[in-house]
Protein backbone atom coordinates (compact mmCIF):
# COMPACT_ATOMS: atom_id res chain seq x y z
CA UNK A 1 0.00 0.00 0.00
CA UNK A 2 3.21 2.28 0.03
CA UNK A 3 1.46 3.64 -3.45
CA UNK A 4 -1.49 4.92 -1.83
CA UNK A 5 0.65 6.84 0.41
CA UNK A 6 2.21 8.69 -2.17
CA UNK A 7 -1.01 9.27 -4.03
CA UNK A 8 -2.32 10.55 -0.79
CA UNK A 9 0.85 12.61 -0.19
CA UNK A 10 0.41 14.03 -3.46
CA UNK A 11 -2.91 15.01 -3.40
CA UNK A 12 -1.80 17.04 0.25
CA UNK A 13 0.45 18.53 -1.53
CA UNK A 14 -1.13 19.74 -4.19
CA UNK A 15 -4.20 21.28 -1.92
CA UNK A 16 -1.11 23.26 -0.04
CA UNK A 17 0.51 24.04 -3.21
CA UNK A 18 -2.52 25.50 -4.84
CA UNK A 19 -3.17 27.30 -1.56
CA UNK A 20 -6.33 25.54 -0.46
CA UNK A 21 -5.39 24.92 2.68
CA UNK A 22 -4.40 28.71 3.26
CA UNK A 23 -7.90 29.57 1.64
CA UNK A 24 -9.52 27.90 3.87
CA UNK A 25 -7.44 29.02 6.82
CA UNK A 26 -7.98 32.58 6.15
CA UNK A 27 -11.93 31.80 5.46
CA UNK A 28 -12.07 30.06 9.17
CA UNK A 29 -10.13 32.67 11.02
CA UNK A 30 -13.34 35.12 9.11
CA UNK A 31 -15.93 33.02 10.82
CA UNK A 32 -14.41 32.94 13.59
CA UNK A 33 -13.61 36.87 14.12
CA UNK A 34 -17.59 36.86 13.30
CA UNK A 35 -19.18 34.73 15.95
CA UNK A 36 -15.92 35.76 18.95
CA UNK A 37 -17.78 39.08 17.98
CA UNK A 38 -21.72 37.76 18.29
CA UNK A 39 -21.03 36.43 21.08
CA UNK A 40 -19.42 39.05 22.98
CA UNK A 41 -22.25 41.22 22.28
CA UNK A 42 -24.51 38.67 24.34
CA UNK A 43 -22.83 39.87 27.21
CA UNK A 44 -24.25 42.89 27.44
CA UNK A 45 -27.67 42.10 26.37
CA UNK A 46 -29.30 43.94 29.06
CA UNK A 47 -32.92 43.39 27.88
CA UNK A 48 -35.10 44.68 31.45
CA UNK A 49 -32.25 46.92 31.89
CA UNK A 50 -30.41 44.72 33.87
CA UNK A 51 -27.80 42.22 32.43
CA UNK A 52 -28.76 38.92 31.94
CA UNK A 53 -28.82 35.97 34.70
CA UNK A 54 -26.22 32.81 33.97
CA UNK A 55 -28.76 30.62 32.96
CA UNK A 56 -30.20 33.19 30.12
CA UNK A 57 -26.53 33.77 29.04
CA UNK A 58 -25.67 29.73 28.52
CA UNK A 59 -29.66 29.32 26.81
CA UNK A 60 -28.70 31.75 24.50
CA UNK A 61 -24.93 30.64 23.76
CA UNK A 62 -26.00 27.05 22.98
CA UNK A 63 -28.31 28.00 20.56
CA UNK A 64 -26.48 30.60 18.85
CA UNK A 65 -23.44 28.17 19.08
CA UNK A 66 -25.68 25.19 17.13
CA UNK A 67 -26.73 28.04 14.56
CA UNK A 68 -22.94 28.49 13.70
CA UNK A 69 -22.24 25.05 14.04
CA UNK A 70 -24.71 23.99 11.15
CA UNK A 71 -23.43 26.54 8.98
CA UNK A 72 -19.82 24.82 9.90
CA UNK A 73 -21.50 21.62 8.76
CA UNK A 74 -22.41 22.70 5.50
CA UNK A 75 -19.28 24.30 4.96
CA UNK A 76 -17.58 20.88 5.53
CA UNK A 77 -19.95 19.29 3.73
CA UNK A 78 -19.63 21.23 0.58
CA UNK A 79 -16.11 21.27 0.83
CA UNK A 80 -15.42 18.30 1.07
CA UNK A 81 -17.61 17.63 -1.95
CA UNK A 82 -15.96 19.77 -3.88
CA UNK A 83 -12.91 18.97 -3.04
CA UNK A 84 -13.41 15.08 -4.21
CA UNK A 85 -15.51 15.63 -6.94
CA UNK A 86 -12.46 16.38 -9.27
CA UNK A 87 -9.96 14.59 -7.49
CA UNK A 88 -9.76 11.60 -10.00
CA UNK A 89 -12.05 12.94 -12.65
CA UNK A 90 -9.55 15.98 -12.80
CA UNK A 91 -6.36 13.85 -13.24
CA UNK A 92 -8.12 11.50 -16.05
CA UNK A 93 -9.51 14.43 -18.16
CA UNK A 94 -5.46 16.24 -18.14
CA UNK A 95 -3.58 12.82 -18.84
CA UNK A 96 -1.61 12.79 -15.43
CA UNK A 97 -3.31 9.63 -14.34
CA UNK A 98 -2.23 7.69 -17.30
CA UNK A 99 1.64 8.69 -16.66
CA UNK A 100 1.15 7.70 -12.70
CA UNK A 101 -1.07 4.62 -13.33
CA UNK A 102 1.37 3.26 -15.73
CA UNK A 103 4.21 2.71 -12.94
CA UNK A 104 3.53 -0.13 -10.85
CA UNK A 105 0.76 1.16 -8.46
CA UNK A 106 -3.07 -0.63 -8.63
CA UNK A 107 -6.17 1.05 -8.90
CA UNK A 108 -7.35 0.00 -5.42
CA UNK A 109 -4.03 1.80 -3.94
CA UNK A 110 -4.79 4.94 -6.15
CA UNK A 111 -8.32 5.26 -5.19
CA UNK A 112 -7.69 4.74 -1.54
CA UNK A 113 -4.70 7.28 -1.70
CA UNK A 114 -6.69 9.34 -3.30
CA UNK A 115 -9.01 8.84 -0.09
CA UNK A 116 -6.80 8.73 2.14
CA UNK A 117 -5.60 12.29 1.25
CA UNK A 118 -8.86 13.45 1.14
CA UNK A 119 -10.05 12.43 4.76
CA UNK A 120 -6.23 13.71 5.94
CA UNK A 121 -7.61 17.10 4.18
CA UNK A 122 -10.94 17.34 6.24
CA UNK A 123 -9.78 15.87 9.03
CA UNK A 124 -6.99 18.75 10.04
CA UNK A 125 -9.86 21.03 8.31
CA UNK A 126 -12.91 19.97 10.67
CA UNK A 127 -11.43 19.66 13.60
CA UNK A 128 -8.57 22.37 13.81
CA UNK A 129 -11.62 24.74 13.04
CA UNK A 130 -14.13 23.02 15.00
CA UNK A 131 -11.82 23.17 18.15
CA UNK A 132 -10.96 26.42 17.40
CA UNK A 133 -14.13 27.66 17.24
CA UNK A 134 -15.42 25.75 20.17
CA UNK A 135 -12.17 27.15 22.68
CA UNK A 136 -13.15 31.10 20.83
CA UNK A 137 -17.14 31.24 22.41
CA UNK A 138 -15.60 29.34 25.78
CA UNK A 139 -13.04 32.12 26.30
CA UNK A 140 -15.63 35.24 25.17
CA UNK A 141 -18.85 33.85 27.06
CA UNK A 142 -17.77 31.26 29.40
CA UNK A 143 -20.08 28.16 27.84
CA UNK A 144 -18.59 24.95 26.89
CA UNK A 145 -21.05 22.25 24.96
CA UNK A 146 -21.57 19.47 26.58
CA UNK A 147 -20.23 16.72 24.16
CA UNK A 148 -17.92 18.35 22.18
CA UNK A 149 -15.60 16.02 21.13
CA UNK A 150 -18.92 13.71 20.03
CA UNK A 151 -20.13 16.77 18.05
CA UNK A 152 -16.50 16.94 16.09
CA UNK A 153 -16.85 13.69 15.37
CA UNK A 154 -20.60 13.51 14.29
CA UNK A 155 -19.75 16.61 11.84
CA UNK A 156 -16.03 14.96 10.75
CA UNK A 157 -17.98 11.81 9.85
CA UNK A 158 -20.82 13.74 7.55
CA UNK A 159 -17.09 15.46 5.40
CA UNK A 160 -16.38 11.73 5.21
CA UNK A 161 -19.44 10.29 3.56
CA UNK A 162 -19.68 13.31 1.32
CA UNK A 163 -15.99 12.64 0.41
CA UNK A 164 -16.51 9.65 0.03
CA UNK A 165 -19.47 9.73 -2.69
CA UNK A 166 -17.72 12.27 -4.34
CA UNK A 167 -14.61 10.26 -4.89
CA UNK A 168 -16.83 7.64 -5.95
CA UNK A 169 -18.62 9.73 -8.42
CA UNK A 170 -15.32 11.06 -9.53
CA UNK A 171 -14.53 7.47 -11.20
CA UNK A 172 -17.06 8.30 -13.53
CA UNK A 173 -17.79 11.67 -14.22
CA UNK A 174 -16.04 14.84 -14.53
CA UNK A 175 -15.82 17.28 -11.50
CA UNK A 176 -18.45 19.40 -11.78
CA UNK A 177 -21.64 16.93 -12.51
CA UNK A 178 -20.12 14.85 -9.63
CA UNK A 179 -20.08 17.85 -7.13
CA UNK A 180 -23.18 19.06 -8.45
CA UNK A 181 -24.49 15.71 -8.09
CA UNK A 182 -23.33 14.97 -4.33
CA UNK A 183 -24.42 18.37 -3.37
CA UNK A 184 -27.83 17.99 -4.54
CA UNK A 185 -28.01 14.41 -2.59
CA UNK A 186 -26.86 16.44 0.04
CA UNK A 187 -29.41 18.62 0.09
CA UNK A 188 -31.90 15.74 -0.21
CA UNK A 189 -30.74 14.28 2.23
CA UNK A 190 -31.03 17.54 4.42
CA UNK A 191 -34.71 17.89 3.29
CA UNK A 192 -35.28 13.84 3.89
CA UNK A 193 -34.77 14.68 7.01
CA UNK A 194 -36.92 17.48 8.61
CA UNK A 195 -39.76 15.80 6.64
CA UNK A 196 -39.02 12.80 8.57
CA UNK A 197 -39.51 15.15 11.36
CA UNK A 198 -42.62 16.25 10.32
CA UNK A 199 -44.03 12.70 9.78
CA UNK A 200 -42.56 11.96 13.63
CA UNK A 201 -45.05 15.35 14.59
CA UNK A 202 -47.51 13.97 12.89
CA UNK A 203 -47.89 10.73 14.01
CA UNK A 204 -47.93 9.91 10.08
CA UNK A 205 -45.55 6.27 9.59
CA UNK A 206 -45.54 7.04 5.79
CA UNK A 207 -43.40 10.17 5.45
CA UNK A 208 -42.00 9.31 9.01
CA UNK A 209 -40.35 6.09 6.44
CA UNK A 210 -39.34 8.72 3.84
CA UNK A 211 -37.27 10.47 6.29
CA UNK A 212 -35.46 7.05 7.96
CA UNK A 213 -35.11 6.19 4.20
CA UNK A 214 -32.88 9.17 3.62
CA UNK A 215 -30.84 9.02 6.49
CA UNK A 216 -30.26 5.27 5.73
CA UNK A 217 -29.42 5.83 1.74
CA UNK A 218 -27.63 9.13 2.87
CA UNK A 219 -26.13 9.26 6.16
CA UNK A 220 -25.24 12.85 6.24
CA UNK A 221 -28.81 14.51 8.32
CA UNK A 222 -28.41 11.36 10.52
CA UNK A 223 -25.19 12.22 11.71
CA UNK A 224 -26.14 16.18 11.71
CA UNK A 225 -28.90 15.25 14.11
CA UNK A 226 -26.08 13.51 16.57
CA UNK A 227 -24.05 16.48 16.56
CA UNK A 228 -26.85 18.36 17.45
CA UNK A 229 -27.51 16.26 20.20
CA UNK A 230 -23.43 16.63 21.21
CA UNK A 231 -24.35 20.41 21.55
CA UNK A 232 -27.50 20.78 23.73
CA UNK A 233 -27.10 21.20 27.22
CA UNK A 234 -29.63 18.87 29.48
CA UNK A 235 -31.83 22.09 30.45
CA UNK A 236 -32.47 22.59 26.34
CA UNK A 237 -33.37 19.39 25.88
CA UNK A 238 -35.45 18.56 28.89
CA UNK A 239 -37.11 22.26 27.63
CA UNK A 240 -37.93 20.66 24.22
CA UNK A 241 -38.88 17.37 24.68
CA UNK A 242 -41.87 18.80 27.15
CA UNK A 243 -42.83 20.78 24.05
CA UNK A 244 -44.51 17.31 22.36
CA UNK A 245 -43.91 15.19 19.68
CA UNK A 246 -44.05 18.30 17.26
CA UNK A 247 -39.90 19.69 18.03
CA UNK A 248 -38.99 16.60 15.64
CA UNK A 249 -39.50 18.37 13.11
CA UNK A 250 -36.96 21.40 13.95
CA UNK A 251 -33.60 20.67 12.16
CA UNK A 252 -32.07 22.35 15.33
CA UNK A 253 -33.12 20.33 17.77
CA UNK A 254 -32.30 16.00 18.58
CA UNK A 255 -34.07 14.64 21.56
CA UNK A 256 -31.36 12.27 21.89
CA UNK A 257 -28.49 10.72 20.33
CA UNK A 258 -28.76 8.51 17.06
CA UNK A 259 -28.64 4.94 18.02
CA UNK A 260 -25.12 2.85 18.34
CA UNK A 261 -26.97 0.84 15.46
CA UNK A 262 -26.89 4.05 13.17
CA UNK A 263 -23.05 5.14 13.56
CA UNK A 264 -22.27 1.24 12.52
CA UNK A 265 -24.18 1.82 9.64
CA UNK A 266 -22.74 5.08 8.69
CA UNK A 267 -19.48 3.60 9.17
CA UNK A 268 -20.16 0.78 6.71
CA UNK A 269 -21.87 2.75 4.37
CA UNK A 270 -18.64 4.80 4.31
CA UNK A 271 -16.75 1.63 3.31
CA UNK A 272 -19.27 0.20 0.99
CA UNK A 273 -19.02 3.35 -1.49
CA UNK A 274 -15.35 3.30 -1.29
CA UNK A 275 -15.47 -0.94 -2.22
CA UNK A 276 -17.99 0.51 -5.11
CA UNK A 277 -15.27 3.66 -5.83
CA UNK A 278 -12.27 0.88 -6.30
CA UNK A 279 -15.02 -1.12 -8.17
CA UNK A 280 -16.19 1.65 -10.59
CA UNK A 281 -12.50 2.88 -10.92
CA UNK A 282 -10.92 -1.04 -11.66
CA UNK A 283 -13.49 -1.35 -14.81
CA UNK A 284 -12.97 1.70 -16.45
CA UNK A 285 -10.85 2.82 -19.30
CA UNK A 286 -8.46 4.95 -18.78
CA UNK B 1 12.17 -15.73 -18.74
CA UNK B 2 14.96 -14.87 -21.05
CA UNK B 3 13.53 -16.71 -23.95
CA UNK B 4 9.91 -14.29 -23.47
CA UNK B 5 10.10 -11.45 -26.07
CA UNK B 6 10.02 -8.00 -24.73
CA UNK B 7 6.80 -7.09 -26.07
CA UNK B 8 4.10 -10.10 -27.53
CA UNK B 9 0.78 -9.17 -28.72
CA UNK B 10 -1.70 -12.04 -29.53
CA UNK B 11 -5.03 -11.46 -31.65
CA UNK B 12 -6.05 -8.35 -29.79
CA UNK B 13 -9.06 -6.75 -30.95
CA UNK B 14 -9.95 -3.74 -28.64
CA UNK B 15 -14.18 -2.23 -29.67
CA UNK B 16 -15.22 1.16 -28.32
CA UNK B 17 -18.93 0.37 -29.01
CA UNK B 18 -19.66 0.20 -33.08
CA UNK B 19 -15.77 1.48 -33.22
CA UNK B 20 -13.12 -0.72 -33.98
CA UNK B 21 -10.22 0.90 -32.75
CA UNK B 22 -7.89 -2.44 -33.15
CA UNK B 23 -8.50 -5.50 -34.88
CA UNK B 24 -6.74 -8.79 -34.33
CA UNK B 25 -3.24 -7.10 -33.74
CA UNK B 26 -0.24 -9.52 -33.22
CA UNK B 27 3.01 -8.31 -32.56
CA UNK B 28 6.11 -10.01 -31.61
CA UNK B 29 8.99 -7.42 -30.96
CA UNK B 30 12.12 -8.82 -29.63
CA UNK B 31 14.74 -6.53 -29.85
CA UNK B 32 15.29 -2.94 -30.94
CA UNK B 33 13.38 0.08 -32.40
CA UNK B 34 10.09 -0.49 -33.54
CA UNK B 35 7.55 2.18 -34.98
CA UNK B 36 3.96 1.42 -35.24
CA UNK B 37 2.61 3.92 -38.27
CA UNK B 38 -0.70 5.02 -38.92
CA UNK B 39 -2.64 7.67 -39.92
CA UNK B 40 -4.68 9.72 -36.79
CA UNK B 41 -7.59 7.31 -35.35
CA UNK B 42 -5.74 4.07 -36.62
CA UNK B 43 -5.52 2.82 -32.70
CA UNK B 44 -1.83 3.51 -32.20
CA UNK B 45 -2.76 4.97 -28.66
CA UNK B 46 -5.37 2.34 -28.22
CA UNK B 47 -2.30 -0.02 -28.86
CA UNK B 48 -0.04 0.84 -26.02
CA UNK B 49 -2.83 1.46 -23.73
CA UNK B 50 -3.38 -1.83 -24.19
CA UNK B 51 0.10 -3.24 -23.78
CA UNK B 52 -0.21 -1.15 -20.30
CA UNK B 53 -2.86 -2.71 -18.92
CA UNK B 54 -4.64 0.96 -18.57
CA UNK B 55 -7.17 0.01 -21.41
CA UNK B 56 -8.68 -3.88 -21.58
CA UNK B 57 -8.95 -5.26 -24.95
CA UNK B 58 -12.37 -6.81 -26.14
CA UNK B 59 -10.34 -9.69 -26.90
CA UNK B 60 -6.71 -10.98 -26.97
CA UNK B 61 -4.07 -10.83 -24.71
CA UNK B 62 -0.11 -10.83 -24.65
CA UNK B 63 2.88 -10.07 -22.86
CA UNK B 64 5.43 -7.26 -21.84
CA UNK B 65 8.29 -9.16 -20.79
CA UNK B 66 6.83 -12.57 -19.88
CA UNK B 67 4.52 -10.59 -17.84
CA UNK B 68 1.05 -10.04 -18.09
CA UNK B 69 -0.34 -6.42 -19.27
CA UNK B 70 -0.57 -4.23 -16.53
CA UNK B 71 0.97 -6.57 -13.76
CA UNK B 72 2.90 -4.88 -11.62
CA UNK B 73 5.94 -6.67 -12.69
CA UNK B 74 5.45 -5.66 -16.03
CA UNK B 75 5.26 -2.06 -15.26
CA UNK B 76 8.21 -1.74 -13.10
CA UNK B 77 10.47 -2.65 -16.22
CA UNK B 78 8.33 0.10 -18.72
CA UNK B 79 8.99 3.39 -19.29
CA UNK B 80 5.91 5.65 -20.71
CA UNK B 81 5.55 8.50 -22.72
CA UNK B 82 1.84 9.72 -22.82
CA UNK B 83 0.57 11.16 -25.91
CA UNK B 84 -0.79 13.64 -23.23
CA UNK B 85 1.87 14.43 -21.89
CA UNK B 86 0.85 16.53 -18.73
CA UNK B 87 2.27 16.12 -15.34
CA UNK B 88 1.37 17.49 -12.51
CA UNK B 89 1.57 21.37 -12.95
CA UNK B 90 2.50 22.24 -9.51
CA UNK B 91 5.20 20.82 -8.98
CA UNK B 92 8.67 21.43 -9.98
CA UNK B 93 10.15 19.01 -13.01
CA UNK B 94 12.92 17.54 -10.50
CA UNK B 95 9.81 16.75 -8.13
CA UNK B 96 7.52 15.08 -11.01
CA UNK B 97 10.91 12.72 -11.51
CA UNK B 98 11.04 12.29 -8.04
CA UNK B 99 7.82 11.42 -7.88
CA UNK B 100 8.11 8.61 -10.38
CA UNK B 101 10.98 7.55 -8.89
CA UNK B 102 9.49 6.43 -5.94
CA UNK B 103 6.50 4.96 -8.22
CA UNK B 104 8.90 2.91 -10.13
CA UNK B 105 10.50 1.65 -6.71
CA UNK B 106 13.91 3.15 -7.66
CA UNK B 107 16.37 2.99 -4.52
CA UNK B 108 16.23 6.61 -2.81
CA UNK B 109 20.11 7.10 -2.71
CA UNK B 110 20.12 6.71 -6.32
CA UNK B 111 17.09 9.49 -6.67
CA UNK B 112 19.17 12.36 -6.69
CA UNK B 113 21.92 11.01 -9.30
CA UNK B 114 19.03 9.87 -11.13
CA UNK B 115 16.87 12.92 -11.51
CA UNK B 116 20.54 14.59 -12.65
CA UNK B 117 20.88 12.19 -15.04
CA UNK B 118 17.93 12.32 -16.71
CA UNK B 119 17.13 16.47 -16.65
CA UNK B 120 20.68 16.72 -18.59
CA UNK B 121 19.89 13.62 -21.50
CA UNK B 122 16.55 15.78 -21.93
CA UNK B 123 18.11 19.44 -22.17
CA UNK B 124 16.62 20.65 -19.14
CA UNK B 125 19.35 20.39 -17.10
CA UNK B 126 18.52 24.43 -16.03
CA UNK B 127 15.19 24.09 -15.58
CA UNK B 128 14.62 21.36 -12.75
CA UNK B 129 13.84 23.60 -10.09
CA UNK B 130 11.31 25.25 -12.27
CA UNK B 131 7.45 24.49 -11.57
CA UNK B 132 5.99 22.61 -14.40
CA UNK B 133 2.99 24.51 -15.03
CA UNK B 134 5.65 27.24 -16.12
CA UNK B 135 7.18 25.03 -19.12
CA UNK B 136 6.54 25.06 -22.69
CA UNK B 137 4.90 22.69 -24.67
CA UNK B 138 7.68 21.32 -26.13
CA UNK B 139 9.41 21.48 -22.17
CA UNK B 140 6.77 19.04 -21.08
CA UNK B 141 7.33 16.90 -23.67
CA UNK B 142 11.11 16.83 -22.81
CA UNK B 143 10.08 16.26 -19.34
CA UNK B 144 7.82 13.40 -20.21
CA UNK B 145 10.70 12.17 -22.09
CA UNK B 146 12.70 12.06 -18.78
CA UNK B 147 10.09 10.27 -16.86
CA UNK B 148 9.86 7.21 -19.79
CA UNK B 149 13.56 7.43 -19.16
CA UNK B 150 14.25 7.40 -15.62
CA UNK B 151 15.70 3.81 -14.32
CA UNK B 152 16.57 2.58 -17.48
CA UNK B 153 13.63 0.50 -18.52
CA UNK B 154 13.76 -2.22 -20.70
CA UNK B 155 10.94 -1.52 -22.61
CA UNK B 156 10.19 2.17 -23.18
CA UNK B 157 6.67 2.66 -25.00
CA UNK B 158 6.55 6.22 -26.62
CA UNK B 159 3.54 7.71 -27.74
CA UNK B 160 4.55 10.63 -30.53
CA UNK B 161 7.61 11.88 -28.65
CA UNK B 162 8.64 14.68 -31.26
CA UNK B 163 4.86 16.00 -31.26
CA UNK B 164 5.10 19.00 -29.71
CA UNK B 165 9.23 19.03 -30.63
CA UNK B 166 11.36 21.88 -32.40
CA UNK B 167 13.86 20.35 -35.23
CA UNK B 168 16.71 20.10 -32.72
CA UNK B 169 14.03 18.29 -30.34
CA UNK B 170 13.29 15.90 -32.94
CA UNK B 171 17.16 15.31 -33.48
CA UNK B 172 17.44 14.85 -29.69
CA UNK B 173 14.81 12.31 -29.50
CA UNK B 174 16.42 10.02 -32.09
CA UNK B 175 19.70 9.94 -30.26
CA UNK B 176 18.07 9.69 -27.26
CA UNK B 177 16.60 6.12 -28.99
CA UNK B 178 18.97 5.31 -30.76
CA UNK B 179 21.31 5.38 -27.40
CA UNK B 180 18.53 2.89 -25.73
CA UNK B 181 18.86 0.83 -28.59
CA UNK B 182 22.58 0.00 -27.84
CA UNK B 183 21.79 -0.08 -24.35
CA UNK B 184 19.46 -3.04 -25.07
CA UNK B 185 16.30 -1.32 -24.34
CA UNK B 186 13.24 -2.40 -26.53
CA UNK B 187 11.35 0.69 -27.83
CA UNK B 188 7.78 0.91 -28.95
CA UNK B 189 7.15 3.86 -31.04
CA UNK B 190 4.44 5.30 -31.89
CA UNK B 191 4.29 8.01 -34.61
CA UNK B 192 2.79 9.16 -38.27
CA UNK B 193 5.53 10.69 -38.72
CA UNK B 194 8.03 8.75 -41.73
CA UNK B 195 11.19 10.59 -41.37
CA UNK B 196 11.32 9.56 -37.99
CA UNK B 197 10.46 5.93 -38.12
CA UNK B 198 13.05 5.62 -41.32
CA UNK B 199 15.64 7.25 -39.27
CA UNK B 200 15.75 5.45 -36.02
CA UNK B 201 13.22 1.86 -36.61
CA UNK B 202 14.53 -1.16 -37.07
CA UNK B 203 11.37 -2.75 -37.70
CA UNK B 204 7.90 -1.31 -38.62
CA UNK B 205 3.97 -2.31 -38.31
CA UNK B 206 2.20 0.11 -40.61
CA UNK B 207 -1.64 0.06 -39.04
CA UNK B 208 -5.14 1.61 -40.48
CA UNK B 209 -8.30 1.40 -39.25
CA UNK B 210 -7.04 -0.95 -36.29
CA UNK B 211 -5.63 -3.11 -39.01
CA UNK B 212 -1.80 -4.03 -39.37
CA UNK B 213 -1.49 -3.71 -43.51
CA UNK B 214 1.94 -4.19 -43.46
CA UNK B 215 4.72 -5.23 -40.79
CA UNK B 216 8.16 -6.74 -40.96
CA UNK B 217 11.63 -5.18 -41.17
CA UNK B 218 12.09 -1.69 -42.81
CA UNK B 219 14.44 -3.53 -45.25
CA UNK B 220 11.71 -5.82 -46.42
CA UNK B 221 9.20 -3.46 -46.44
CA UNK B 222 11.28 -1.04 -48.78
CA UNK B 223 12.19 -3.97 -50.61
CA UNK B 224 9.32 -3.69 -52.88
CA UNK B 225 9.92 -0.68 -55.25
CA UNK B 226 9.19 0.72 -58.84
CA UNK B 227 10.59 0.94 -62.57
CA UNK B 228 10.07 3.03 -65.05
CA UNK B 229 10.71 1.12 -68.21
CA UNK B 230 10.59 3.35 -71.60
CA UNK B 231 9.64 0.92 -74.49
CA UNK B 232 7.79 0.98 -77.90
CA UNK B 233 5.85 -1.68 -79.77
CA UNK B 234 4.34 -2.46 -76.14
CA UNK B 235 1.30 -5.09 -77.50
CA UNK B 236 -1.66 -5.23 -75.16
CA UNK B 237 -0.47 -8.56 -74.40
CA UNK B 238 3.19 -7.09 -73.73
CA UNK B 239 1.15 -4.55 -71.26
CA UNK B 240 -0.56 -8.10 -69.37
CA UNK B 241 2.55 -9.49 -69.12
CA UNK B 242 4.17 -6.54 -67.18
CA UNK B 243 0.85 -5.96 -65.13
CA UNK B 244 1.28 -9.23 -63.26
CA UNK B 245 4.86 -8.07 -61.61
CA UNK B 246 2.94 -4.83 -60.12
CA UNK B 247 0.37 -2.04 -61.01
CA UNK B 248 0.80 -0.50 -64.19
CA UNK B 249 0.72 3.12 -64.41
CA UNK B 250 1.71 5.61 -67.90
CA UNK B 251 3.79 8.35 -67.02
CA UNK B 252 4.02 11.54 -68.72
CA UNK B 253 6.52 10.96 -71.47
CA UNK B 254 5.27 7.81 -72.17
CA UNK B 255 6.77 5.29 -69.97
CA UNK B 256 5.37 3.08 -68.11
CA UNK B 257 5.59 3.05 -64.76
CA UNK B 258 5.44 -0.87 -62.21
CA UNK B 259 4.88 -0.02 -58.80
CA UNK B 260 4.91 -2.19 -56.12
CA UNK B 261 7.77 -4.52 -58.16
CA UNK B 262 10.02 -6.95 -55.98
CA UNK B 263 13.68 -5.83 -57.39
CA UNK B 264 14.49 -9.53 -58.35
CA UNK B 265 11.58 -9.72 -60.87
CA UNK B 266 12.75 -6.46 -62.72
CA UNK B 267 14.43 -8.80 -65.21
CA UNK B 268 12.04 -10.81 -65.84
CA UNK B 269 9.53 -7.97 -66.74
CA UNK B 270 11.79 -6.67 -69.27
CA UNK B 271 12.17 -10.11 -70.89
CA UNK B 272 8.44 -10.55 -70.67
CA UNK B 273 8.40 -7.10 -72.23
CA UNK B 274 11.04 -8.18 -75.17
CA UNK B 275 9.21 -11.70 -75.31
CA UNK B 276 6.05 -9.79 -76.64
CA UNK B 277 8.11 -8.31 -79.26
CA UNK B 278 8.76 -4.58 -77.50
CA UNK B 279 11.96 -2.80 -77.74
CA UNK B 280 13.14 -1.56 -74.62
CA UNK B 281 15.27 1.55 -74.55
CA UNK B 282 16.02 2.29 -70.71
CA UNK B 283 14.91 0.37 -67.39
CA UNK B 284 15.13 2.91 -63.82
CA UNK B 285 14.65 1.14 -60.91
CA UNK B 286 12.87 3.52 -58.04
CA UNK B 287 13.12 3.04 -54.55
CA UNK B 288 9.72 3.89 -53.35
CA UNK B 289 10.20 5.90 -49.80
CA UNK B 290 8.89 4.94 -46.73
CA UNK B 291 5.91 7.85 -47.26
CA UNK B 292 5.04 6.00 -51.13
CA UNK B 293 4.62 2.89 -48.95
CA UNK B 294 2.37 4.30 -46.89
CA UNK B 295 0.70 6.18 -48.64
CA UNK B 296 0.11 3.50 -51.10
CA UNK B 297 -0.86 0.88 -48.65
CA UNK B 298 -3.60 3.27 -47.43
CA UNK B 299 -4.81 4.31 -50.66
CA UNK B 300 -5.48 0.13 -51.22
N1 LIG C 1 -12.13 6.16 -25.06
C1 LIG C 1 -12.58 6.01 -26.31
N2 LIG C 1 -13.90 5.93 -26.55
C2 LIG C 1 -14.36 5.76 -27.80
N3 LIG C 1 -13.59 5.66 -28.89
C3 LIG C 1 -12.27 5.73 -28.73
C4 LIG C 1 -11.69 5.92 -27.43
N4 LIG C 1 -10.35 5.95 -27.57
C5 LIG C 1 -10.10 5.80 -28.88
N5 LIG C 1 -11.26 5.66 -29.58
C6 LIG C 1 -11.37 5.46 -31.03
O1 LIG C 1 -10.47 4.45 -31.41
C7 LIG C 1 -9.85 4.78 -32.64
C8 LIG C 1 -8.34 4.76 -32.48
O2 LIG C 1 -7.94 5.82 -31.62
P1 LIG C 1 -6.43 6.05 -31.20
O3 LIG C 1 -6.40 7.14 -30.21
O4 LIG C 1 -5.84 4.76 -30.81
O5 LIG C 1 -5.79 6.55 -32.58
P2 LIG C 1 -4.31 7.01 -32.89
O6 LIG C 1 -3.79 6.07 -33.92
O7 LIG C 1 -3.53 7.12 -31.66
O8 LIG C 1 -4.54 8.42 -33.55
P3 LIG C 1 -3.68 9.79 -33.46
O9 LIG C 1 -2.60 9.69 -34.48
O10 LIG C 1 -4.68 10.84 -33.84
O11 LIG C 1 -3.19 9.91 -32.08
C9 LIG C 1 -10.41 6.14 -33.05
O12 LIG C 1 -11.44 5.92 -33.99
C10 LIG C 1 -10.98 6.69 -31.80
O13 LIG C 1 -12.10 7.50 -32.06
MG1 LIG D 1 -2.62 8.62 -30.71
Amino acid sequence: MTGSLVVARLLIGEAARRRLLLALLLLTLVVIALTVWGFSRINELTPSGQPISEAQRRTIASQLLILVMFMFSWVISLASVFVAAPAISGELESGIAAAVLARPISRLEYVVGKWLGLLALILAYGIGAGVVEIVAVNVVVGYLPPRPLEFLAFVVGEGVVLLTLALALSTRMSGMVGGVIAAILFGIAWMGGIIGGVGAALGNQTITHVGTATKLILPTDGLWRGAVWSLEPAVIIAANTQLGPAVAANPFFAAEPPPAAYVVWAVAWIAAVLVLAVWSFRSREI
Amino acid sequence: MASAPAIRAEHITKRYGRIVALSDLSLDVASGVFGFLGPNGAGKTTAIKVLLGLTRPTSGGGAILGEGFGTKAALRRIGYLPELFRYQSWLAAREVLALHCELAGIERARWSAEIDRILAIVGLADRGASRVGTFSKGMQQRLGLGVALLGDPQVVLLDEPTSALDPVGRHDVREIIRALRERGAVVFLNSHLLTEVEQVCDSVAIVDRGKVVAQGTLADLLRTSSVRIRASGLTREGRAALARFGELDDAADGAILIRGIEMEGIPDAVASAVASGARVYAVEPQHESLEERFLRLLGQ
